[in-house]
């Protein structure tokens, strides 16, 4: 990334940019508008991974999952449990289906009621934990098996409420990313102003440039190395605090469900990285668009 | 050099110049009079493309004016030096960097010995790190002769030069233009000083353009 800015950073107090006067005011817009987009950009990047991860997550945990419930009178639960499950291991489609311990439904229930529930003494139905295959099978005609050889078996393919949570998960996953294309437009709009500012203030001196046989692309090209350094220094400062930001939220918690997970996890923490350089391109991009229409204007 | 055929400009309907027919030689030193209003200025700003002839053909060092495209006019203007009236310089650079400024848009190196004796050719060595806020009318206008020579340009245009200075200062700014036209550059300068034209008469072979009812009369006859 360095690299690629090296020229224009080689450049900030050349002789070459100091052809146009040091403008304190567009200055500290761009900067500012520049860095605080940056911190935004931040946190919409950091949501559109939290979003992605929980799509994912909800998509591939749930997606061939299903679950068996059994509730029945206390002296039949066994007989219909292995029922079911006989069901269950006969029936296409099914890769595995085993009932859940009082371990596991202790672990199931322990976020919400602490560790020393008395899973034992507690009339809880027993959980079938159902696995299909890629191929998948048919939901209403196991439906109707459970129902002749084990009355009590409730089957939830989570289909209900998986479905709208992964579209959820992705919405918020595309809002993220809209945000972040947002921020670009902002960016680059704010600086196309502080530019414009800039160049309407600076009429006399791209008068004396042409005067002296300057070409329109060497006084744009001033302009633009300017806030295109500005641009990058703005969001060098403001990708900092946004990442320090980040990593002082807690830690993803399953207690703190979705608000904890925000940010990013291993090498994700090296995609802020970019939005310097993005913010250094935008800024590229909107001062030359800007700085040649105004040039053109200037006669 | 430059070539006026029948050329004239006109602004919001009305013609300012018309007819212009003139030819400046290489190496020609020409005064430019006429009252105050007349079109000196315009005339001069059609010498260095400032503006368009909106009749005729003015053809500038060889070139047809009307295909010049924005790159062309500043190349020409590297090649054609103006001394302004009212100075313009870029007020937060040095006098050393505003005289340098052409090469420096240009791309060309600044070799500081030649920057150092083209200023001291001026009266300007001790001023070097001045702003040029900070510079009296006679030394502003040294600086604008010195910078819009460093290119070593074909023609000078100097427009009013010694208007805001005194007599002396302006005999001095004669005699650099005067030792310019000897190296072989063009001179145009635009003046009502009757005096200044007068005192050059012992220095050069200078032909007098008088501007009046929007012609440009040649005088013909040298001072």
């Amino acid at each position: 990334m360095k690299s690629i800015l090296l020229p224009f950073l080689k450049f900030e107090d050349s002789k070459h940019d100091r052809v146009v006067p040091p403008s304190g005011f567009t200055a500290q817009l761009s900067l500012l508008t520049s860095g605080a987009m940056a911190f935004l950009a931040v946190f919409a990047m950091a949501l559109s991974f939290a979003t992605g991860r929980l799509a994912d997550q909800w998509g591939s945990e749930l997606a061939r999952a299903s679950t068996v419930r059994i509730s029945a009178p206390e002296d039949q639960v066994e007989a219909q449990t292995q029922a079911a499950l006989n069901v269950l291991l006969t029936t296409p489609g099914i890769a595995s289906a085993q009932a859940l311990t009082a371990e596991d439904e202790r672990a199931l229930l322990e976020p919400w009621f602490g560790p020393s529930l008395p899973v034992e003494s507690l009339p809880l139905p027993v959980i079938i934990e159902v696995r299909e295959t890629a191929e998948g099978y048919d939901a209403e005609g196991l439906r109707l098996r459970l129902v002749g050889e084990a009355p009590g078996a409730v089957l939830d393919d989570h289909s209900r409420w998986r479905s709208p949570l992964v579209k959820a998960a992705s919405r918020l996953r595309m809002l993220g990313v809209l945000s972040l294309v947002l921020i670009a437009a902002v960016t680059a709009g704010m600086i196309t102003l502080a530019a414009n500012a800039a160049l309407a203030a600076n009429g006399q001196v791209i008068r004396v440039l042409r005067l002296v046989g300057s070409t329109d692309h060497y006084i744009a090209r001033a302009f633009v190395r300017r806030f295109t350094v500005r641009g990058f220094t703005g969001a060098v400062i403001g990708t900092f605090f946004g990442m320090v930001a980040i990593a002082l939220l807690p830690d993803a918690q399953v207690e703190g469900g979705f608000l904890t997970g925000l940010g990013f996890r291993g090498a994700q923490w090296l995609w802020p990285c970019i939005i310097p350089l993005l913010a250094a391109i935008v800024a590229y991009v909107a001062t030359r668009v800007a700085a040649t229409q105004a040039l053109r204007r200037l006669m | 050099m430059i070539e006026f055929h029948d050329a004239a400009y006109g602004y919001g309907g009305q013609e300012l110049l018309t007819q212009i027919n003139l030819s400046l030689a290489p190496g020609s030193f020409h005064f430019l009079t006429g009252p105050s209003g007349a079109g000196k200025t315009t005339f001069l700003k059609l010498c260095y493309h400032e503006l368009q002839a909106t009749a005729g053909r003015v053809s500038l060092l060889g070139m047809d004016s009307r295909a010049l495209d924005r790159n062309d006019v500043a190349l020409l203007r590297r090649k054609i030096g103006v001394v302004h009236q009212d100075c313009q310089f870029l007020d937060h650079l040095s006098l050393w960097e505003n005289i340098s400024l052409p090469l420096t848009v240009a791309g060309r190196p600044v070799v500081e010995t030649d920057l150092a004796d083209l200023m001291a050719w001026v009266g300007l060595s001790d001023h070097a790190n001045a702003l040029p806020p900070e510079l009296s009318g006679g030394e502003r206008q040294r600086a604008a002769l010195a910078r819009a020579i460093i290119m070593s340009p074909d023609v000078i245009i100097a427009d009013e030069p010694t208007g805001n200075v005194d007599w002396e200062m302006s005999l001095r700014l004669l005699t650099l233009l005067v030792e310019l036209n000897r190296m072989g550059k063009t001179v145009v300068i635009a003046t009502h000083d009757m005096h200044l034209i007068r005192q050059a008469k012992s220095q050069v072979n200078a032909r007098v353009l008088r501007i009046a009812d929007r012609r440009i009369h040649q005088a013909g006859a040298d001072l």
